[in-house]
């Protein structure tokens, strides 16, 4: 705490302060002082500042968040990041004195004191959480994150910000509230925003119907995959693209305002308010292959083979198949064993086991 | 307070697709006149539907980073951002004439001055004739040069073809090079001919595109005959039929264009200071100190 932060204690009592258990007030007999700890009234302003300086924590907590032009979205998040709605000013400031830990999605953030009640911020990947700093590629600037959230550890591009695969090794320290809010909104575009909306039970949410009949041009299609036949379709997309396995954000759209859907929407911190762009990209494929009717094929295949086609499947839909290791032929999904399997079932041009897949042929 | 948000298309598969949009927001960012310089993405995040959710001021300026007025300009990026009083004729264009018009965004009650695209203000043109200095690193390029400006043109949208003839003819006029000839890849006159069209030995090609990708990267330098194999790149400049061609890459690429995007706000009404003539400054060919063309008002 500094003479400051007295000083703009003073001049704001006559307003009334009243933050996190500490309320200060102007009354006809003199300034009254009031803590969880206990209250002093009749004050004078010598004794006001006494009383303050003995309280130099709820008196720097009460500063740090009157900080009048930051955005109420981020009060609200700075805020949650170190528990300020549960837990007292004390017991905040100790915790904070060692570090808070909090997580956004992949993120884990610190929050740290600074000189008289200032926080200072430092985000980094929660895998990294027990590095030593001086092992991580380390940032200042919220917007160098957009090259740090553009490709994955294996270096592939990452279409979908909530994707789960947020690269590793870099750290942001020193940040302000501002610059740490913003990293975020980098790192995970909007969702603090959405998040916000919906704490205050005002988050816009647009369901798959609304979403797919607002879609035009080469997306207009997709409305034609409601049938108004149910909407096990739909289970399909949520289970494919929005498990929390693929996004981690958690969804809250169902297929129309009066009918949810049957998969979970997972568990992310953060709310997903509609079916997103690669969500809408997929679900135009998706109407174009589901307009083509089942037809009975033939094939031939022992137990195991048919077993290995369903490791197969796992394998790509879980993201698996680039970790099976060479030479573990006892993975359906190995690469020798699916050769193998392509040698003796396929023949010529690709078919397996020799049959057209149009029948009608 | 006055925020920027530069919308464009960006990409599901292709990385680069939103660095020009990136480079351009921290051009305009550097300057200093906006409170706050966004971006956002039909493809990307932040996406047009949750960008202005994000930004603080009350007045928000938005200009696409496309190159014609046509489907994503008027239909799509309208209706994401919920300019619900927007129709057809807000603009009051005739497919290159847009500037900007007012509109409240329904869903956060902010005012949005939604501007033309990019690609159809008269500075575009700067852009392109700059975009010629830089790849051929003469800041006085044109005598004895032909100049292609090219699009991708579809049967589809008019305008996508009139926004690349409305430059070229702009270019054409200011009688610096020899020729200038507009040319697309999907309809006549087609770009794969590009030698046909010229008689000058030398040919500066500018496709007007807004990032690289698979058209300004791939399909334009093998139909040109630039090169057999993208993959294994091109000269330049490259003998093509007794031509040198000069491929410049998507002009949207060109640091000038960030003066685009500043000209579209401050036209709509932004209190953008002396930052266009900063940016102009800055983003200048080295070893020039020739004005950059002859400014937006000709």
């Amino acid at each position: 705490m500094n003479d400051r932060q007295v000083d703009a204690l003073v001049a704001a009592a006559g307003d009334g302060v009243d933050c996190d258990g500490l309320r200060v007030a102007e009354t006809p007999d003199g300034y009254r002082f009031e803590t969880p700890g206990g209250a002093a009234e009749g004050l004078d302003e010598p004794a006001l500042r006494d009383v303050a300086a003995e309280n130099p924590w709820f008196v720097s907590n009460w500063y740090y968040w009157r900080e009048l032009d930051r955005p109420a979205v981020e009060t609200a998040f700075l805020r949650w990041l170190e528990g300020a709605d549960d837990r007292s000013v004390p017991d905040r400031y100790e915790a904070l004195a060692e570090g808070i830990e909090a997580s956004w999605g992949e993120l884990a953030v610190e929050v740290t004191l600074g000189d008289d009640g200032h926080r200072t911020y430092a985000v980094r990947h929660a895998d990294d959480a027990d590095r030593p700093v001086e092992e991580l590629a380390v940032h200042t600037d919220p917007l160098d994150a957009r090259e740090l959230v553009k490709y994955d550890d294996r270096g592939r591009y990452r279409p979908l910000k909530t994707a789960p695969t947020l690269q590793t090794g870099w750290a942001f320290v020193d940040l302000d509230g501002r610059s740490l809010v913003r990293a975020v909104d980098v790192v995970y575009p909007a969702t603090v925003t959405n998040w916000h909306l919906e704490r205050q039970g005002e988050l816009d949410v647009s369901h798959w119907r609304e979403t797919m009949e607002r879609q035009t041009g080469i997306y207009g299609v997709i409305r034609t995959w409601d049938r108004g036949e149910g909407y096990e379709h739909v289970n399909w997309v949520a289970e494919a693209c929005c498990d929390d396995s693929q996004c981690l954000k958690r969804r809250e759209w169902e297929y129309d305002d009066d009918t949810d859907l049957d998969v979970d929407g997972g568990d992310g911190a953060f709310p997903c308010r509609e079916p997103c762009s690669l969500v809408v990209a997929a679900a135009r494929q998706w109407t174009k292959l589901e307009g083509e009717q089942p037809q009975t094929y033939e094939f031939e295949l022992t137990p195991s083979e048919k077993e290995q086609i369903e490791d197969i499947i796992d394998a790509v839909a879980d993201g698996e198949a680039g970790e099976i290791r060479e030479a573990d032929v006892y993975e359906g999904a190995n690469r020798y064993r699916a050769r193998f399997l392509r040698a003796k079932r396929f023949d010529g041009d690709g078919r397996l086991d020799g049959v057209s897949t149009d029948q009608s042929r | 307070m006055q925020s920027l948000v530069i919308v464009a298309h960006g990409s599901h598969l292709n990385p680069d697709a939103s660095t020009p949009t990136y480079e351009h927001a921290d051009t305009i960012r550097d300057a200093g006149v906006f409170d706050e310089v966004r971006t956002a993405f039909w493809k990307e995040e932040p996406s047009f539907r949750e960008a202005l959710r994000t930004v603080q001021a009350e007045e928000v300026y938005v200009v696409p980073l496309f190159i014609s007025e046509g489907y994503f300009t008027e239909q799509v990026i309208p209706r994401e951002l919920r300019l619900e009083e927007w129709d057809d004729d807000a603009w009051e264009s005739d497919g290159t004439s847009a500037t900007h018009a007012t509109l409240e965004a329904t869903d956060v009650g902010k005012t949005v001055h939604y501007c033309g695209p990019v690609g159809t203000h008269d500075a575009m043109s700067d852009v392109i004739v700059r975009r010629a200095e830089t790849v051929t690193d003469d800041p006085g390029v044109g005598e004895g040069v032909g100049l292609a400006v090219v699009g991708h043109g579809t049967e589809r949208n008019e305008n996508s073809a009139k926004a690349i003839e409305y430059h070229a003819d702009r270019i054409a006029e200011r009688d610096r090079f020899d020729e200038v000839k507009a040319l697309f890849m999907d309809e006549d006159p087609e770009v794969d001919d590009v030698t046909d069209f010229f008689d000058s030995d030398d040919i500066v090609v500018v496709p007007l595109f807004v990032a690289d990708g698979y058209h300004t990267q791939e399909d334009i330098p093998e139909d040109m005959g630039l090169t057999d194999d993208y993959r294994t790149g091109w000269e330049t400049p490259a003998a093509v039929d007794g031509h040198d061609v000069w491929y410049a890459g998507a002009v949207g690429t060109e640091p000038l264009m960030a003066d685009v995007v500043l000209e579209r706000a401050a036209e709509a009404g932004a209190d953008v200071g002396d930052a266009v003539e900063a940016v102009r400054r800055r983003t200048r060919v080295a070893g020039t100190d020739t004005e950059a063309g002859t400014g937006a008002g000709d």
